[in-house]
């Protein structure tokens, strides 16, 4: 039997309790708690504070302010009348259309990358593509006012024509407005903006699907189309819709660059080659010379936004959760 | 290397710091010397205003003449809207504000604490851009309708009436307006209701509820820039950018029956023909006159009636070098200068600001 008489020198020090053992254990759990709670009670803040400053108008306009369609903070006669429909109609389909056009561009990338691209592309095409998440929205804004718009109003005219004849599709491609800026363009705007969010997580999300999911499929006889839809897409379908909320968030509180390129008009049209508004261009266009009720209401339309995007980001996770218990079974 | 890196990085700041502090430091805490000096050399200080963006290009000229007379004084003017001027007033942030609109109660701005001097006046354009025409002439209904959308092509029997013998394109109208709070919509809305009366529905205000064809643009550039670009585009403007942005004006039928084309000499015989108030506001916007240009904007200065000593020579020096020197310079950045009768009352206006 043999006792330690000598101390050994530990090659870890932070090992042998010196830096607070439990003591430390227990403040890096209340750190933690705190840190998290901040996070929470910054977001109620937040909350509490616009509703508190944004409650004259929903006093004066009730559920009116928005189901109604007209903003009117200076009327001929009669009191100011406030309804974001059009606006919230605005922030709808712009967002909708950069989804529907980004988000199969994004995944297409994120895929073209996981999958397909040579080992040497992907490092320089990430590069590529975290660049364009770099350019500041004001810019696109710019660019999209003096160079895109009065490029597209041609495209747009052309589109218009072609599909004047057809019942439906002449309602959603009308007239097109002179200037261009409408919610198409906005959308397209959008669009090139959340490529970057959108590809760089889906990319993230992509490269977990465990490659032996992936040989299996090969193993029983798929192509590597059958292989994606079948291993690798049920696989990340959560992080993907994770994905397209985040890209949706950008796009639906995107303020400058959508201020400059929707047109400022407040409509309600389902022709999306015409002008309209979005929430948060609405509120950074009026709000410098805002008074009193008309400054409460533009507050109200942030508290919108903001009630908007939380129910958007709760459906998603329901979607993702009802979608993964069917996919891998409800175990998870 | 990461010690080094951070301490190099510690040093840089506070440098940055020290020289930004150095910066801000001079004339800031309203050390201001004023003797009773014609010169105005001896004058230094610091003074700080914001307001409406309509006369900026000239209160920035007026900044900088001004400038060469009395070095040691420096003023900022930030044209950030009537609206957030006479807010920013009212709280105390700045030492006078400029506006196109008067005080109303929920301006923040206290009753009776304030004097309005008149500087300039300027015209509001009804810029736009026909492809093959080079005059155009429009009466108030004839706007009232366009800007309603009411009136959506530019043959519209409404538009030729106004404009005999000349032939007018089929092709679509694309209103501009603005889509920021402005005293320029303000002004022009006024005008309609005023002129207008039975046309014009939309009310008058900083913002108003334009139709659904319409397109909004930020300030009186963004407008412009709209006009420029696209054909079959009108809006309003005011004189000096829609001169910048070289765009075409079209002569509006005045109180008179005279069709009157944006000019200085148009909106000088506006406010001549306007009557002054008491506090000086005064409404040139459809005044009578066979050669007034009847969209004329006003625009006043607003000055506290109470200032601390050094602080109130300082802003009256000031206000008298606007109101004397400073008149002539309006002409180089189109804006019309007050006519005689009118700038003797704003010079005595200026004795109401007490120290």
């Amino acid at each position: 039997m043999t006792t330690r008489t000598t101390q050994e020198k530990p090659t870890r020090p932070a090992l042998t309790g010196k830096s607070g053992g439990v003591r430390g254990e227990r403040l890096f759990s209340w750190w933690t708690l705190a840190t998290g709670l901040l996070v929470l009670a910054i977001l109620a803040l937040i909350l509490i504070t616009t509703a508190k400053q944004a409650w004259p108008v929903f006093q004066d306009m009730g559920l009116r302010f928005v189901t109604s369609s007209i903003w009117d903070p200076n009327p001929a006669s009669g009191n100011p009348v406030f309804g974001s429909l059009a606006f919230i109609y605005g922030t709808v389909v712009s967002s909708l259309i950069a989804l529907l056009i980004g988000v199969p561009i994004s995944i297409g990338i994120a895929l073209f990358l996981t999958e397909l691209a040579p080992r040497r592309l992907r490092g320089s095409a990430i590069m590529v593509i975290d660049m364009l998440a770099a350019i500041p929205s004001v810019v696109f804004g710019l660019w999209g006012v003096l160079v895109l718009a009065p490029l597209l109003v041609h495209i747009y005219q052309w589109i218009h024509d072609v599909v004047a004849p057809v019942p439906g599709l002449n309602t959603i491609f009308g007239e097109p407005i002179g200037t261009g800026r409408s919610f198409m363009t906005a959308g397209l705007i959008l669009a090139i903006m959340i490529i970057p969010i959108v590809t760089s997580i889906s990319r993230e999300v992509l490269s977990t699907t465990p490659q032996a999911n992936k040989d299996a499929a090969f193993a029983l006889g798929a192509t590597q189309w059958e292989m994606i839809t079948g291993a690798v897409f049920p696989h990340s379908f959560g992080g993907l819709v994770g994905a397209v909320m985040l890209g949706l968030g950008r796009a639906m509180g995107e303020t400058i660059a959508v201020s400059l390129v929707i047109g400022g008009a407040t409509n309600i049209t389902p022709n999306v080659f015409a002008g309209g508004n979005s929430m948060a261009a609405v509120i950074v266009q009026q709000f410098g010379e805002s008074t009193g009720t008309f400054t409460a209401a533009l507050i109200g339309l942030g508290v919108v936004l903001f009630a908007m995007t939380v129910v958007i980001n709760l459906a998603a996770r329901l979607v993702v959760r009802r979608a993964e218990i069917r996919v891998q079974g409800a175990a998870t | 290397m990461n010690r080094k890196m951070l301490s190099r990085l510690v040093l840089v700041g506070v440098a940055l710091a020290v020289l930004a502090g150095c910066g801000s430091n001079s004339g800031d805490n309203g050390g201001t010397s004023g003797g009773d000096n014609a010169n105005g050399s001896n004058l230094s200080g610091e003074l700080k205003a914001s307001g409406a963006s309509f006369p900026d290009a000239y209160y920035q000229e007026v900044i900088s003449a001004f400038k060469e007379k009395a070095p040691d004084v420096t003023v900022t003017y930030n044209a950030v809207g009537s609206g957030t001027g006479k807010k920013e007033f009212g709280q105390g942030l700045t030492d006078f504000a400029g506006t196109d609109s008067t005080v109303k109660p929920d301006d923040g701005v206290p009753a009776g604490s304030f004097v309005y001097v008149p500087t300039v006046a300027g015209p509001i354009t009804v810029s736009y851009n026909l492809s093959g025409v080079d005059k155009l002439q429009l009466s108030p209904d004839t706007l009232a309708d366009i800007f309603q959308a009411k009136i959506t092509k530019w043959n519209d029997p409404a538009i030729a009436k106004d404009n005999q013998g000349v032939s007018l394109p089929a092709t679509p109208i694309t209103v501009a307006h603005r889509s920021d709070g402005s005293g320029t919509t303000n002004n022009f809305t006024k005008y309609l209701t005023a002129a207008a009366p039975s046309s014009w529905k939309l009310g008058s205000g900083d913002t108003v509820a334009w139709p659904s064809g319409t397109q909004g643009a930020e300030k009186n550039t963004g407008v412009a820039q709209i006009i420029k670009q696209t054909d079959g585009a009108v809006g309003y403007v005011d004189y000096s950018d829609a001169l910048e942005t070289k765009l075409t004006l079209a002569a509006i039928k005045n109180k008179d029956g005279q069709f009157v084309a944006p000019s200085l000499e148009g909106a000088t015989a506006a406010v001549e023909g306007a009557t002054v108030k008491d506090d000086l506001t005064y409404d040139p916007l459809n005044a009578a006159g066979a050669d007034a240009y009847p969209i004329t904007a006003p625009t006043y200065l607003l000055l506290k009636t109470k200032y601390d000593a050094d602080k109130a020579n300082l802003v009256k020096e000031y206000v008298r070098y606007v109101l004397t020197d400073g008149q002539p310079i309006a002409k180089d950045v189109n804006f019309a200068s007050l006519p005689s009768g009118l700038q003797q009352k704003a010079l005595a206006q200026l004795d109401k600001v007490q120290s």
